[in-house]
């Protein structure tokens, strides 16, 4: 049998193909250079991904599909993989110091973080079943090896475990629901799945609203939804900090991303029933997250909880489910990659050897010692609690208000009660910053790495909120191919 | 008369049997054997699909190689019994409810909706019966699924250097103990 | 319909019949061969030359006590030995013995399954091979048992990677997964032992590894486990486990055969005018003796080399065979790409 081998586009994976041969790169230098230098390796790895992002400018503004109409180029991928992108090189900064700290200094840290990455740059591009699950189990077994990175420490093996054995169970529902769309279409790819669905008229199929449940539940554990978010504040207590950044951003943009693909290109016929669910998890998920935030005295407890409820916000985009709901989506996971690596840079800060640094507590009186630090930690709970001049409240504004155009007036109320909840324990950690006298001698874990990346956290931060117009122009530019004509 | 629907059934029961005594069992070794009867049970059925490649791989790589692994792991850490059955005990009667409703709710609406629409593309149902199914396969894999295929590649790489990652043993975590001394 | 049904039966009664009168002296073989090599005897009591000396022993096994420990897991217990004796029987089905034998005006195929996956079947099931070992070593509950299980598992795993790797190259220049198909592609002179000698040698190691032969046979090494895994069983269990393991040699040279030897081909028999039942026949009985020869040098080899360390096993296998197998796929892949074949 004679084989024709097809040419595909490759320009089109350019970025993929960047990232995958520097993640190799990342691994072959990490054996050829001396323990003492690994922080060299981690420096290979920033560049990597600043010349993945530099392949993938050119491609702003096309819009391709390519390997027989598997892997798409469009706005929504692209917008995406810039937050990936962002969000890895951030972690990568604020991790270099941190691995000395915790005494796991190896270069197969970086090369991890790169393949998660590639991950979700697929994720986000993916337009069909089995690369999105694939590409899926890419970035969550990346993920898992790096929970548990710390391996002589015991919270860190068992956030590693946790994350790994919930993880691939639901990896099993999601599985069963893209077996059941097969079945259905006997298609694997999401635009003829649509097509399908609505030639056959499947609308009131119950295997469909099956599909969609096990789809909503294996992506909701992604997001850290609610009640799929059991894991969040043990995993990210017990992860080393930048990974519990790293996976409080990323893994969650890019379930947003697929979420979003696949409700919308694949099951426009069921609108109203993956809406209604949607909303439903929305609504649990910000009250649930703010609620139990509230009573943490563990500051990476606390951000996680926090990190749930702001997925809760970020559902209402997708309940709206329109050309702005998605774009505030993009825009939200946007700002959320810059204050929410920004809040956990923080305990980065605050690590020192043998003690993380992670009591609400240990924070009291840091304004009288470290004013500047104090400031940064303000600015990013300011963001996070959503309140004006922060990218924060741009991002809270878009999505509440693409609720009301669309209708959804008690989801944004719900929104905005839920916020006001929020600035609760955002501020009694200010206020122990500000309000109360040291308790002991404060030490920061100052790096030049560190403090750069919490600079361009701070600056992001707020930049988006002074001036958001052209952030906001992007992300509706990025919607046009699924909306546009 | 149509000998192939008694053997599907027979197959299938004997999957579902052996998945629960997977479940149910308290010794894990039987459970592991389970198992390894479950695999058989649904590559029988993959070869009465006309499938003898997945069917073949199913066998060689899910019986012969993983299963082999996790019974190298059980004879190694010597699970105790009687940790495996506090283990089964501790479900709270709300996780049967939930589970049963939720049984209750597929059957109903698996039998309620119809799944019986041909699956497989135009394309894979038209090579495979040209060829045999391993050529079709190979032929989709490095075609159609190309790219899947690579990410494949990709994902077992990172798995492989996480694995070896997290289980390698340092010098200094094994107190200065040499590789030479070690083997 | 009926006819076709009933050449296979007898197909499998005659392949069956063989094969166990050959595993049966096989173990005559190697205690004469092993007594040759160190300048003995061996047994030549029982019958002339020893020949009935195979039945001696089954008797004897047969009338032996047949202790089941108190202690170990009964059910698994009496399964292991069954599980080691089947996949070495069943592997057989697939593997070509001649080409066809003509014969009251048909053409009989001399391969009682042709499987268009015969190739992956006989994969399949080597792997399965290692269960028998490893639930004997298990449900012993004795530790030179489990030690011995433990051991034939990784080993076994380690090694069947760089069997299969090293067997990719067959398939790509045969480009066909049916046994019958393999053997054909090495008309004439093209053995694919002659084509890829590497391909064969790493192949060879990994079957000796798999068949738990000398110097691969860590999970039985008596100095250190008395008898590994199948220390508890007695009477006719052990028997079973000892058919096992010849019954595992039998087949894994009638694989060698196939795959790299010609399996029935003689070069350039077909030319030399033979008539077609003699010429068929002739095939036959050099599939057969080809075989005895690779049995000969499995237990030539037994009774030449030492035992393997442990690490010394596990490095070879993943270290050295494994690398090299990658590479002879390149290597055949150029063989294809250079029509050399």
């Amino acid at each position: 049998m004679e084989l024709t081998l097809p040419i595909p586009n490759l320009r089109a994976i350019m970025p993929e193909l960047v990232m995958t041969f520097w993640a190799c790169l990342v691994l072959v230098v990490d054996v050829l250079i001396s323990k003492e230098r690994k922080t060299w390796v981690g420096y290979l790895a920033l560049v990597g991904t600043l010349v993945t992002m530099a392949f993938t400018l050119p491609l702003l503004g096309t819009r391709t599909s390519t390997f027989s109409n598997m892997f798409l180029v469009d706005g929504v991928a692209l917008f995406f993989k810039f937050i990936f992108l962002l969000a890895t090189a951030l972690v990568i900064l604020v991790s270099l110091r941190y691995l000395d700290i915790e005494g796991v200094n190896l270069g197969e840290y970086y090369a991890m973080i790169l393949f998660a990455t590639l991950g979700m740059m697929i994720m986000a591009a993916g337009n069909e079943l089995i690369t999105i699950y694939l590409s899926l189990e890419l970035m969550v077994i990346s993920t898992y090896v790096l929970c548990g990175f710390i391996r002589r420490d015991r919270r860190s093996t068992e956030a590693a475990v946790k994350y790994f054995l919930l993880g691939i169970f639901t990896s099993a529902i999601l599985l069963y629901g893209m077996a059941l769309l097969y079945g259905l279409t006997g298609t694997t790819n999401l635009t003829e799945i649509g097509r399908a669905l609505q030639a056959k008229n499947l609308g009131a199929n119950p295997a469909l609203l099956l599909a969609m449940i096990f789809l909503a539940a294996g992506l909701g554990f992604k997001v850290a939804a609610v009640p799929f978010h059991m894991y969040v504040p043990d995993v990210y207590e017990g992860s080393p900090t930048p990974i519990a950044a790293f996976i409080s951003v990323g893994p969650k943009a890019a379930g947003f991303a697929v979420l979003a693909r696949l409700f919308l290109v694949s099951l426009p016929a069921i609108r109203p029933q993956w809406g209604t669910l949607l909303w439903v998890l929305c609504v649990m998920t910000m009250t649930l997250g703010n609620l139990v935030a509230m009573k943490q005295s563990n500051i990476k407890r606390m951000l996680a909880y926090s990190s749930i409820a702001h997925a809760g916000y970020v559902l209402i985009g997708l309940v709206v489910a329109n050309e702005i709901g998605l774009a505030s989506v993009v825009l939200y996971m946007f700002v959320y990659a810059f204050m929410n690596i920004g809040a956990f840079s923080m305990v980065i800060l605050m690590c020192k050897r043998g003690d993380r640094g992670e009591r609400i507590e240990d924070f009291r009186g840091l304004a009288r010692s470290h004013p500047w630090a104090a400031i940064a930690f303000l600015v990013f709970f300011l963001s996070l609690a959503g309140i004006p001049p922060t990218g924060g409240f741009i991002g809270k504004f878009y999505l509440f208000s693409a609720a009301i155009q669309a209708n959804y007036v008690w989801l944004a109320v719900i929104g905005v009660a839920n916020s006001a909840l929020s600035v609760y324990y955002y501020f009694r950690v200010t206020m122990l910053m500000y309000m109360s006298d040291p308790s002991g001698e404060i030490r920061l874990t100052l790096s030049p790495s560190l403090v750069f990346a919490l600079a361009v956290m701070v600056i992001g931060t707020l930049a988006i909120g002074l001036y958001p117009s052209p952030l906001i122009a992007a992300a509706r530019a990025s919607m046009a191919p699924i909306f546009g004509p | 008369m149509d000998l192939s629907f008694l053997f599907f059934y027979l197959f299938a029961a004997v999957a579902v049997g052996a998945a629960l005594v997977v479940v149910l069992n308290r010794n894990i070794l039987h459970c592991a054997m389970a198992l390894v009867l479950m695999f058989f049970a649904i590559a029988a059925l993959f070869l009465m699909l006309g499938a003898e490649f997945i069917a073949a791989v199913q066998v060689l790589v899910y019986a012969g190689a993983i299963m082999v692994l996790f019974l190298f792991v059980i004879l190694l850490i010597q699970i105790d019994r009687v940790q495996m059955l506090r283990f089964a005990h501790r479900q709270s009667p709300l996780v049967v409810i939930i589970a049963v409703l939720l049984l209750a709710e597929l059957l109903y609406m698996i039998i309620r909706g119809t799944l019986g629409i041909a699956p497989g593309g135009a394309d894979a149902a038209a090579a495979g019966a040209a060829s045999g199914s391993t050529e079709a396969f190979g032929a989709l894999l490095y075609t159609t699924y190309l790219f899947p295929f690579e990410v494949a590649s990709v994902l077992l790489l990172a798995a492989m250097i996480g694995a070896i990652l997290l289980a390698r043993l340092d010098k200094e975590e094994v107190g200065g103990v040499s590789r030479q001394d070690m083997s | 319909m009926m006819t076709d049904l009933l050449i296979t039966i007898v197909k499998i009664l005659v392949v069956f019949g063989v094969y166990l009168t050959m595993v049966a002296y096989l173990s005559l073989v190697e205690r004469r061969v092993s007594a040759f090599i160190q300048d003995r005897r061996g047994p030549n009591r029982v019958g002339p030359f020893g020949l009935l000396q195979p039945l001696a022993d089954g008797l004897k096994f047969m009338f032996k006590e047949d202790l089941i420990p108190h202690y170990v897991n009964r059910p698994v217990y009496l399964l292991a030995p069954l599980v080691a004796l089947v996949p070495a029987f069943i592997t057989m089905a697939v593997i070509p013995f001649g080409n066809t034998l003509p014969l009251f005006g048909r053409d009989i195929p001399l391969v009682i399954a042709n499987v268009n996956i015969g190739f992956l079947y006989i994969f399949a099931l080597t792997s399965m091979g290692v269960y028998g070992v490893v639930l004997a070593g298990w449900s012993s509950n004795s530790k030179y048992s489990l030690i011995g299980g433990l051991r034939a598992s990784a080993q076994m795993i380690s090694y069947e990677l760089s069997l299969g790797l090293a067997a990719v190259g067959v398939l790509i220049v045969a480009g066909s997964l049916r046994l019958p198909d393999i053997v054909a592609a090495q008309s004439g002179l093209r053995w694919n032992f002659w084509m890829q000698p590497l391909g064969f040698i790493i192949f060879l190691i990994a079957v000796f590894a798999e068949t738990n032969r000398l110097p691969f046979d860590l999970p039985e090494a008596e100095p250190e486990l008395v008898g590994g895994y199948h220390t508890e069983y007695s009477s006719m269990k052990f028997a079973m486990f000892f058919m096992a393991e010849y019954a595992n040699m039998l087949t894994a040279s009638a694989v060698v055969v196939s795959l790299y030897l010609g399996g029935w081909q003689v070069p350039y028999l077909e030319q030399a005018g033979l008539p077609p039942l003699l010429l068929s026949l002739a095939q036959v009985l050099a599939f057969v003796l080809k075989v005895g020869v690779m049995l000969f040098f499995f237990v030539w080899v037994r009774w030449t080399l030492p035992r393997f360390r442990y690490d010394q096993l596990m490095r070879l296998g993943w270290k050295i065979t494994l690398p090299l197998a990658i590479l002879n796929i390149f290597y055949s892949g150029y063989l294809v790409v250079a029509k050399w074949v």
